[in-house]
């Protein structure tokens, strides 16, 4: 009861003064906002990069040349042999799949229409090991691979790219470093960000892109293979049994570190997590600091406002307010200030993650946006606590006052 | 079965009462042992030149402020000792204070002012109905949902008045309540002031140095240097 008359009463002496209470608060609601805004970004991000991850599928290894961990002079390359023993299933029985891919960037030409854009020399069972769906079309098959064909298939957006349209196109020839290709498939829209965009990308068979792109001499070489393990359980033994194959191949003594590297899905799910998470709170930590300027401009006002009632306050006294009463009148003016900006701020924040979204989306990087239920409540309770912190100095000097002093003051 | 107010307690007991106040080093006695006794249902005026204490005097009957020395009883309870909030407490359910500037709350309307007591008391029961009552008591009735500045100085020194007797105080404390009126409202005020003290019995203290509302009073006090002047019976 007694705070709800203090509730009531703080409403009345906010009211009072509009635009100033609004001015006040405008700190906290840029700090809140800033706060929310990043954090629903960070979510959206976060989510983004785990479903592009995610989409490549669940049980794949990838082998890529080097150690980063161990100082290797001279790694070897990887090549088409190791893909060969790494298919054995005598001696590998829990890899199912090996994909090779070249990799590479090339321009791609349909018309006057011409891009720059990454291409990949893979095999016919790319598509399996990777899960690529196609909306149209089909992969190319073992003939293909081994007779050389011309035959593409490409993303989605580069179709629209160059021709203006995603459907439709299959049979029609692009020239890819200068030669001709007949698309034979389109691949399924999965959204990618700026740097890695699947949608953007361009398959042909592996011994093609070895005479008609790369045209090294090394025909055995690839850039990187891709284990696909029996199943999501059986990854460790997958990647075990890998390590000892290629150690066999690139002939390595036990004393010498490996000369590649085996990544599995999980630890680059789990980087990308961190990473976005360090981004985020780092972020977010930088919008809170905004919210500590708020808080102390709450604090400036609350000041002024106990020195302008004074003679209020001394009345207050004189009518049998106790100190407490006085002190819970001003905590929960300085409180509602606050707490009225977290919420204006969190409208904010959703309204920045909209418009940051429907960028992304504007520049085909799939980022929803999340607001949490967690952000909200923790936004709103420490918005709360900024209001009761920096309006405790003002309610306590407000409580303080000698109500003869008070009384008499002009 | 009226007493004579000499044979009641008395409501006011103040023996021996100093107030020293510090100016740096500098000590200055604002009142000097005053020794006053007020019964219930008098009407008394403290008088006095500016300095001599009347104002210190009523801060200390009003419970506003603590004396250096000396004893205060008011209604048989030793108020000289008591601590901030406990003095809250005494002011909130035994003082009723009537200023010359009217001190109301100018965002709240008349009897959201009146009620204003109320809420700092423990005792919230019907709050409205007991405001309404001392409204119409000041012949207010009629302007209860007005706010101050839509009254006149005379209406709102009633409302004043009224929110002073909201809680049924043991003393109704005004200080100079007609200092802010023209002559006219000056003169209705104290007509409601009597009328009170006549027909409520109520014990009413005036603070003043205007002799024609002095004169109004039963029992003239007169302040001098800190020490109370004159014998104390006039009228």
């Amino acid at each position: 009861m007694k705070f709800l008359q203090a509730l009531k009463e703080a409403i009345a002496s906010l009211s009072a003064n509009k635009t100033r209470s609004l001015l006040t608060v405008l700190g906290i609601v840029i700090g809140v906002g800033a706060v929310i805004g990043v954090l629903s970004i960070g979510q959206g991000a976060e989510a983004s990069i785990i479903g592009q991850i995610e989409s490549i599928g669940t049980n794949v290894i990838y082998v890529y040349r080097g150690n980063s961990a161990k100082n290797v002079t001279n790694p070897r390359r990887l090549t088409l042999t190791d893909a060969d023993a790494l298919s054995n299933r005598v001696r590998a029985p829990h890899i199912l799949n090996v994909a090779s891919v070249l990799f590479g960037q090339t321009s791609v030409r349909f018309g006057d229409e011409s891009t720059q854009t990454s291409i990949m020399g893979v095999a016919e069972n790319y598509a399996e090991v990777t899960d690529l769906d196609l909306s149209e079309g089909s992969f190319f098959t073992e003939s293909n691979v081994t007779s050389r064909s011309s035959v593409v298939v490409i993303g989605p957006e580069l179709a629209e790219r160059l021709t203006g349209r995603r459907t439709g196109i299959i049979g029609t020839t692009v020239h890819i470093n200068n030669y001709p290709f007949r698309v034979v498939g389109i691949t399924t829209a999965k959204g990618g960000s700026q740097f890695s965009n699947p949608d953007l990308d361009v398959y042909i068979p592996i011994t093609t892109m070895q005479m008609r792109v790369q045209r090294q001499s090394d025909t055995n070489a690839v850039d990187f293979l891709l284990i696909q393990a029996q199943d999501s359980q059986s990854i460790d033994l997958a990647i075990q049994e890998a390590k000892s194959i290629l150690r066999t191949t690139h002939r390595l003594t036990s004393r010498q570190p490996d000369d590649f590297t085996l990544t599995n899905q999980e630890d680059i799910l789990s980087i990308a997590n961190s990473i976005t998470k360090v981004l985020t709170i780092f972020l977010a930590g930088i919008a809170a600091i905004s919210l500590l300027v708020g808080g102390i401009g709450i604090m400036n006002i609350m000041l002024v406002s106990v020195t302008e009632r004074t003679r209020e306050i001394g009345l207050r006294k004189a009518l049998g307010a106790r100190k407490f009463d006085i002190q819970l009148q001003f905590l929960t003016e300085s409180a509602m200030l606050s707490v009225f900006g977290g919420l204006i701020g969190i409208g904010l924040g959703w309204l920045l993650g909209k418009i940051v979204g429907l960028i992304a989306a504007n520049s085909g990087t799939p980022l929803i946006p999340e607001i949490s239920l967690k952000s909200v409540l923790l936004a709103t309770l420490f918005s709360l606590a900024v209001g009761l912190f920096f309006g405790w100095y003002p309610a306590l000097r407000a409580a303080n006052l000698e109500p003869v002093v008070a009384l008499r003051y002009e | 079965m009226e007493l004579s107010p000499q044979a009641a307690k008395p409501v006011i007991d103040v023996r021996g009462l100093t107030k020293d106040y510090y100016l740096g080093e500098i000590v200055v006695p604002a009142l000097r042992g005053i020794d006053l006794q007020i019964f219930p249902g008098e009407m008394v005026a403290i008088m006095g030149p500016s300095g001599s204490g009347k104002s210190t005097l009523m801060n200390m009957i009003g419970c506003l402020d603590s004396p250096t020395s000396g004893e205060y009883y008011l209604d048989s309870l030793l108020v000289s000792d008591l601590h901030d909030d406990d003095l809250a407490v005494v002011r909130n359910q035994k003082i009723g204070f009537v200023f010359q500037k009217y001190n109301l709350l100018p965002r709240i309307d008349a009897i959201e002012n009146v009620a204003l007591p109320l809420r700092y008391s423990k005792n919230t029961d019907n709050m409205r109905q007991r405001a309404e009552a001392a409204l119409q008591a000041v012949g207010l009735g009629d302007r209860m949902r007005h706010k101050p500045n839509e009254l006149s100085g005379g209406q709102q020194q009633r409302v004043a008045i009224a929110r002073a007797l909201v809680n049924e105080p043991a003393i109704l404390l005004a200080d100079e309540p007609t200092g802010n009126l023209d002559s006219q409202s000056g003169r209705e005020i104290m007509e409601l002031l009597l009328k009170l003290n006549q027909q409520q019995n109520t014990t009413i203290v005036l603070v003043t140095h205007d002799p024609t509302v002095a004169a109004n009073a039963e029992r003239i006090v007169q302040l001098f240097d800190g020490l109370v002047k004159s014998p104390e019976a006039i009228s």
